[in-house]
């Protein structure tokens, strides 16, 4: 989903090259050359370009790219699949070269830790603080304080009075 | 001169907005009724100039005055009609006014039909309402003027991006600002109750109507956004986890909790400060969305305008707001503290944890999209959230929530057994065993996951159905008592059974796509085929087909499914001389179960044409149950019940009539 940058001229560089970049409307842009007789190996290109972002698109995957990078990302990708890599090897490669901008999946590492945690985390105080309430709920409302021995009077005058009328 | 006269208006409207959020306040110890006249008024009165400056936008657009800056930007004479008037909004200036259109409409329903809402907090609402309506006003007076003269007006303007160019897109926004701009009203409704420093079941009864609305429109135009996407971006792909994306799907979130909360405290009078909380944070997650977009902070294929200016401008605006709101709710809160009672297994316990876990729903989601930003300003290096993240988070958040959306309305108020619940719910445990053994059967084993998700699909819906038909009593009493138990069921009844149905189609969707979506790539000359899934799709020739503001060559595909002539599918490759760029279009052929979908890509040296063949098991499911979730919500908000007008202190005093 797209929308049209504001073309004023102070942006107009910016446009221009993100459009040159992100040809609108790509297809899934693997190209018939690009896809190896391996099926397997084929499979797990195809699964890691998924994981992989186009660094000069707006926020797409390789394997959704048209733009020239991405096809030249899935091409190094799969040369490193056919020489032997792991994908772990071949994301390693890739981010040595391109930063910790190019997975889309976060690195688990000590910065990230609030993300990867955080969910539980929420999930965690949440069910902490929904069993105190539960619990609260279920005791009701607090007990009145007891009346004075004047209020007690006062009550037991207003309770005749019903009586008698 | 149109131009002018709609600014001018803007001014006025501006003016009226800072009127109606004062007075309310200013006479807030006096009677309600010298205020909400007044008020009401103005509520009105805005609408009608904003509505007047947006008709002379549009008319800008319609006839091309490229003298304006916005038309000259975003608009071209070649464009065809639908798409001149679209363009009023699909630029940043143009879809502020759009939001603020939108704001005032919401303000000037509450003014028209809210009679039956008591005047101290109809005044309050609408005074907090225009507090808003001043802040966007002064927005786009100050940062975003659509009607901005050239001085030097160019012959024809810049066009509009092609892949807006699209039906579907062009009526995405206005539906997606009813949702996210409607929730403004539960803020309102929220902030003026904290003011008067009273909540209770009536002020739930006159808040759900505007949040059910601006909750069915918002799913709508979730929905469309995505349906677009699928047969516009070329592969099937419908939902990205792109941070604008996430930020209307956080409002949708919050929304749907808030929904729910004031039930309970319509019903029970409990959750208060919850459904408050959520009033505020809705409305505030729907500000952060429109920071997200327009101020370029992050990156997205959505990203709507690059300017600092309007990114601190609309920062201020969401600090004033939230925070203030958000300040108020701590000093209040503690007057308007319920104390509900209820056992640990009721109803009201099942709401809440829906609460909880839509809560924690939007936080996830919320850490997601704004983490990159944190950390870049932190360490000074980036990363990227993407789908990889949100699939190993959201999902299993959602998964107790599934479940739970089906026993929770089984469940009594105030106490119930949990066993006595399931064993209510024993047909649609059937169904979901069913289902599971089914799909584990049909697909070898090999999907356990796609199994799990089919059989939670079938919960949902099952759970719906039968939760309908215990109440009706269906096969337990005579046929007479159950027609008249479903004549007399309330309509929010029938709008919550279609509704979580609608979710289990939605969930059904999901699993099919992601499960068993096949596709095929090939090189093919006219005359060749290819084969995926039991089909052969054969190309049958490649030629030129003008436009009215595109060339394009346009690919013709015979499919045929087990040697039988099937269908005939169409792909163009588009290009746009005005902006020259080139769209593609998808020839996709559906039975609202499962999509065929054929694209035809680049020519190569030789005269072969790449072609990209895709099967889509269940896909129209995600958008047909979505659909019947907002149809849903209009059902229930057509019941009577929302209606009815408070009981009013009668003005004479009881006389006691002694018994004869």
């Amino acid at each position: 989903m797209t929308r049209p940058l504001r073309s004023s001229f102070g942006v107009g560089i910016a446009v221009t090259f993100a459009l040159l970049s992100f040809v609108p409307a790509p297809a899934r842009a693997v190209t018939p050359d690009e896809i190896m007789s391996d099926s397997k190996l084929e499979t797990r290109a195809r699964n890691l370009s998924q994981e992989l972002r186009c660094v000069v698109c707006q926020n797409q995957s390789i394997d959704d790219s048209n733009a020239p990078l991405a096809r030249d990302l899935r091409v190094l990708l799969r040369e490193r699949l056919v020489a032997g890599d792991t994908d772990q090897q071949v994301l390693d490669y890739l981010v040595a070269r391109y930063g910790n901008f190019v997975l889309l999946k976060p690195p688990i590492q000590l910065s990230t830790l609030f993300l990867w945690a955080g969910p539980a985390l929420f999930l965690l105080l949440a069910g902490v603080s929904f069993g105190r309430y539960l619990r609260s709920a279920a005791a009701g409302p607090r007990q009145a304080a007891p009346l004075s021995a004047a209020e007690q009077t006062q009550l037991e005058a207003l309770l005749d009075d019903r009586r008698s009328a | 001169m149109m131009a002018e006269a709609g600014y001018y208006a803007v001014i006025l409207a501006l003016f009226i907005s800072l009127a109606q959020s004062i007075v309310p306040f200013a006479t807030i110890n006096r009677r309600a009724s010298d205020a909400v006249g007044f008020v009401c008024q103005a509520a009105i009165g805005q609408f009608a100039f904003v509505a007047f400056a947006f008709a002379c936008l549009t008319y800008a657009f319609v006839t091309s005055d490229f003298s304006v800056e916005v038309v000259a930007a975003n608009s071209h004479t070649l464009k065809p009609l639908l798409y001149k008037i679209s363009g009023v909004w699909s630029n940043h200036e143009g879809s502020m006014l759009l939001w603020v259109l939108i704001l005032t409409l919401f303000g000037a329903a509450v003014a028209l039909f809210g009679g039956n809402i008591p005047d101290r907090l109809r005044a309050n609402v609408l005074g907090v309402h225009g507090l808003l309506g001043f802040g966007f006003l002064l927005f786009i007076v100050m940062t975003s003027n659509p009607f901005r003269r050239l001085a030097d007006p160019p012959p024809d303007g810049n066009g509009l991006n092609p892949i807006l160019q699209d039906p579907g897109l062009a009526i995405h926004p206005p539906f997606l600002y009813l949702g996210y701009v409607g929730f403004s009203m539960a803020f309102s409704f929220s902030v003026a109750a904290l003011i008067a420093g009273k909540v209770d079941a009536t002020w739930a009864r006159w808040v759900r109507p505007w949040v059910l609305a601006a909750w069915c429109f918002l799913t709508i135009g979730i929905t469309l956004g995505s349906a677009w996407a699928y047969y516009t971006l070329g592969w099937g792909g419908w939902w990205f986890w792109d941070p604008v994306e996430n930020a209307s799907f956080m409002p949708w979130l919050a929304g749907t909790a808030l929904l729910h909360s004031a039930l309970v405290v319509e019903r029970r009078n409990a959750l208060v400060s919850w459904t408050i909380l959520l009033g505020i944070l809705t409305f505030s997650l729907s500000l952060i969305g429109t920071f997200l977009v327009r101020s370029g902070v992050l990156t997205s294929v959505h990203s709507f305008a690059v300017d600092p200016a309007r990114g601190v401008f609309i920062l201020l605006l969401l600090t004033l707001s939230t925070g203030g709101a958000l300040l108020l709710y701590a000093i209040r809160m503690q007057n308007l503290r319920h104390e509900a009672l209820f056992s640990p297994v009721s109803r009201e316990s099942g709401l809440t944890l829906n609460n909880v876990l839509l809560s924690i729903a939007a936080a996830t989601v919320f850490l997601g999209t704004f983490y990159p930003l944190i950390f870049e300003i932190f360490t000074n290096d980036k990363i990227s959230v993407g789908p990889p993240y949100f699939n190993r988070t959201f999902v299993p958040i959602m998964v107790p929530l599934l479940i739970i959306m089906v026993v929770g309305p089984m469940l009594k108020w105030k106490r119930d057994d949990v066993l006595a619940a399931f064993k209510r719910l024993r047909p649609a445990a059937y169904a979901c065993l069913l289902a599971f053994v089914a799909v584990f059967a049909i697909t070898f084993g090999h999907n356990a996951f796609a199994a799990m998700f089919m059989a939670l699909a079938a919960w949902l819906v099952f759970g719906s159905l039968t939760a309908l038909t215990t109440r009706i009593r269906l096969g337990s009493a005579r046929l007479t008592t159950t027609l008249t138990l479903a004549r007399n069921t309330p309509r929010s009844f029938y709008g919550q059974i279609v509704a979580h149905a609608g979710m289990g189609l939605v969930v059904a969707g999901i699993t099919g796509m992601t499960a068993w979506a096949t596709e095929k790539i090939d090189m093919l000359r006219p005359g060749q085929s290819l084969e995926l899934s039991g089909y052969e799709v054969r190309l049958r020739s490649v030629g030129m087909a003008p436009g009215p503001n595109y060339d394009a060559e346009r690919g013709i595909f015979d499919i045929s499914r087990g040697g039988q002539p099937f269908t005939q599918l169409v792909s163009e490759r588009r290009f746009f001389p005005v902006r020259q760029q080139q769209t593609t279009s998808a020839g996709i052929r559906t039975n609202l179960v499962s999509n065929l979908y054929v694209v035809l890509g680049d020519p190569d040296a030789n005269g072969a044409w790449a072609v990209r063949f895709y099967y889509h098991p269940f896909i129209p499911l995600v958008w047909i149950g979505a659909l019947l979730m907002a149809f849903g919500g209009f059902i229930s908000l057509s019941d009577r019940r929302l209606r009815v007008g408070a009981p009013q202190r009668s003005a004479r005093p009881l006389v006691a009539i002694p018994a004869e």
